[in-house]
């Protein structure tokens, strides 16, 4: 019962917050909303037993991704009145679309259940939860079978990482930095002259 | 009781308003980024739902491999949005059609 009422709780506020991110007037409300909606999804994923799964959709979504979103937004000065301006020219087209999807996927869910395809074995049958924790089991699978995947993972989020840096940095031209090993490498006959000027006609510096 | 069609359902709700998003913020980088993380978020639905009621493991193992691209995706569109930005002065994509490609 309690899980019943769990499930409806948090799908309809994942789907309330997922139209209120698009809708929106002001991109900070955006943001805040497509939080909510991460939370709530984590909270479905819970109640599928998919407890790792939920907490790094908490940590790498609302903790990294929504954060970035936030200060890309408040960062850029935007006149976002004036983007909203072609809003209703899209509309119908959009939500025609949309439409359209939706109907696909209820034609497809409802001719899965009408006969579930035979699929050939588990690739990875889940163990018992009582006997073996979700984290534990992940972790076995991940880091024995799908260890390349893996790895190629972290390759992406390192050529991320590389691609964000190098696409923002910026060499400002015109500010006065210390350079110690230009300082360093400074001698006294470099810096400074001995000269013996006549008297009455000074020196040329 | 809830079952997997439940699940699917949610996440079909949460693919098409994704999906709407795209279309009713045209000019808007940054709300487009975001549908395309809601359209992730209900994919990771799906798997999860799927591996759950399938018993099957991997279902969750993609499901971290999605959320490892969603974040790559979103550090590098952001960052395009900010040089874009600077150079620009506005984000509205009907803008962008310097290359003509």
């Amino acid at each position: 019962m309690i899980q019943t009422l769990a499930f409806y709780l948090f799908a309809i506020m994942v789907c309330l917050s997922g139209l209120l991110t698009i809708t929106a007037r002001n991109p900070v409300h955006s943001v805040l909303w497509l939080i909510l909606a991460f939370f709530n999804a984590a909270g479905l994923m819970l109640l599928l037993g998919a407890e790792f799964i939920a907490m790094l959709l908490v940590i790498v979504y609302v903790g990294a991704v929504a954060v970035l979103f936030l200060f890309v937004v408040m960062m850029l000065d935007i006149d976002f009145s004036e983007l909203r301006a072609g809003v209703a020219r899209y509309a119908i087209f959009g939500f025609a679309l949309a439409a359209a999807m939706a109907v696909e996927i209820v034609v497809a869910v409802g001719a899965w259940e009408a006969g579930p395809i035979q699929t050939a074995g588990r690739a990875a049958p889940t163990p018992d939860p009582a006997a073996v924790p979700n984290i534990q089991a992940l972790g076995t699978l991940l880091y024995t079978k799908y260890l390349f995947v893996f790895e190629g993972a972290g390759l992406v989020l390192l050529v991320a990482m590389i691609g964000a840096i190098v696409l923002t940095h910026r060499n400002r031209g015109g500010v006065r930095k210390q350079n110690i090993a230009y300082q360093n490498r400074r001698r006294p006959q470099d810096a400074t002259r001995m000269t013996n000027p006549p008297v009455g006609q000074g020196v040329e510096l | 009781m809830i079952g997997l069609p439940h699940y699917l359902a949610v996440s079909a709700i949460l693919f098409v308003m994704g999906v709407l998003g795209i279309f009713i913020n045209r000019k808007n980088v940054i709300i487009i980024l975001m549908a395309i993380e809601l359209i992730l978020l209900a994919v990771n639905i799906n798997l999860v739902a799927f591996s759950a009621f399938l018993h099957d493991l991997v279902g969750q193992i993609f499901a971290m491999f999605v959320l490892t691209v969603a974040a790559g995706e979103a550090a590098i569109g952001l960052a395009i949005l900010v040089i874009y930005f600077r150079g620009r002065g506005t984000i509205a994509v009907d803008d962008i059609n310097r290359m003509k490609g």
